[in-house]
């Protein structure tokens, strides 16, 4: 899918070259539109967790929708953020299909002083059937968000 | 099931087992028997690197990891002959996973008809502090 090379992409593809598993995996970016992040996981026969079917492993989708909820954070719409993962849930709701593609799509739902909230979904033919949705939280590192602490801003932690 | 995969789950060995899953050899997990029990291995490995800068394992590996650790564990510990679907995982992420070995335990908190409920630690230097711990429920049938 052709996509503009805008300031988000730039900033997604560096960010792939620069971390080494994604390489192994060879996870590519497919766009950045609106705040929302989808990246795509090519199959291959060394990511398959089940030699009798060829269904990709989970830890291989697992990656991928980390690494899709942790990277759309610092080109959301609300800024840019920048943090460690705090947690992770993955539900599963099919299996992969052998021999094709999963692509993840993230969005960043909510920003508060200290913590950002991710969701995202991994799907293969129909964005609209997922194989599985994922939520992760992660600890907001970035210097903005420590020296400007409003006052009466939700904040959960 | 394939007779390799059955054989090596009658014959309870683990490097066989690993050895028919690709994603278990591409991230190199290895299995340590102590006693009756055992131990999962992910031995420091340049392409499991997630963040260049601290160097940091990726999330998603620790995760593919503790995952792998746990599917094993039921199909060596639980009464099944299939190989386990996950539900659900989830994970929390404690301390950073620096670029050395890592170790998993898996313990079967509930085995029902079809559904199995396993909890995993993942840990480096020291069991009681560990980088992560995980919960995970497999379908067995």
């Amino acid at each position: 899918m052709p996509h503009s090379n805008t300031k988000a992409d730039e900033i997604i593809q560096y960010m792939l070259k620069a971390v080494r598993h994604c390489q192994v995996l060879n996870i590519q970016l497919i766009s950045t539109d609106n705040g929302m992040l989808t990246l795509e996981l090519p199959y291959s026969n060394s990511i398959v967790g089940n030699p009798d079917t060829g269904v990709i492993h989970g830890g291989a989708l697992t990656t991928l929708m980390d690494t899709c909820c942790g990277f759309v954070m610092p080109i959301c719409q609300e800024g840019s953020f920048f943090g460690p993962t705090l947690d992770l849930r993955i539900d599963y709701m099919t299996a992969a299909q052998p021999g094709k593609s999963v692509f993840s799509r993230s969005e960043i739902y909510r920003v508060t002083d200290n913590v950002i909230f991710s969701k995202g979904i991994a799907y293969q033919d129909d964005i609209a059937k997922p194989i599985a949705h994922c939520v992760a939280t992660f600890m907001r590192m970035d210097t903005d968000a420590s020296k400007s602490k409003t006052k009466g801003t939700p904040d959960e932690h | 099931m394939s007779t390799e995969l059955a054989d090596s789950m009658q014959q309870q060995d683990f490097e066989k087992l690993i050895n028919t899953i690709p994603y278990a050899q591409l991230i190199g997990i290895a299995c340590i028997p102590i006693g009756d029990h055992f131990i999962f291995k992910l031995p420091q490995h340049e392409g499991n690197i997630g963040n260049p800068a601290l160097p940091a394992i990726h999330g998603g590996v620790i995760g593919g990891f503790m995952e792998t650790a746990g599917i094993i564990h039921v199909m060596m510990n639980g009464e099944t002959n299939t190989v386990p679907k996950v539900i659900d995982f989830s994970i929390d992420y404690l301390r950073p996973g620096r670029d050395c070995d890592s170790f998993a335990r898996c313990e079967l908190v509930r085995q029902g008809r079809k559904i199995a409920n396993v909890s995993i630690t993942c840990w480096q230097t020291r069991v009681e502090k560990p980088i992560a711990t995980a919960r995970a429920h497999f379908l067995l049938s």
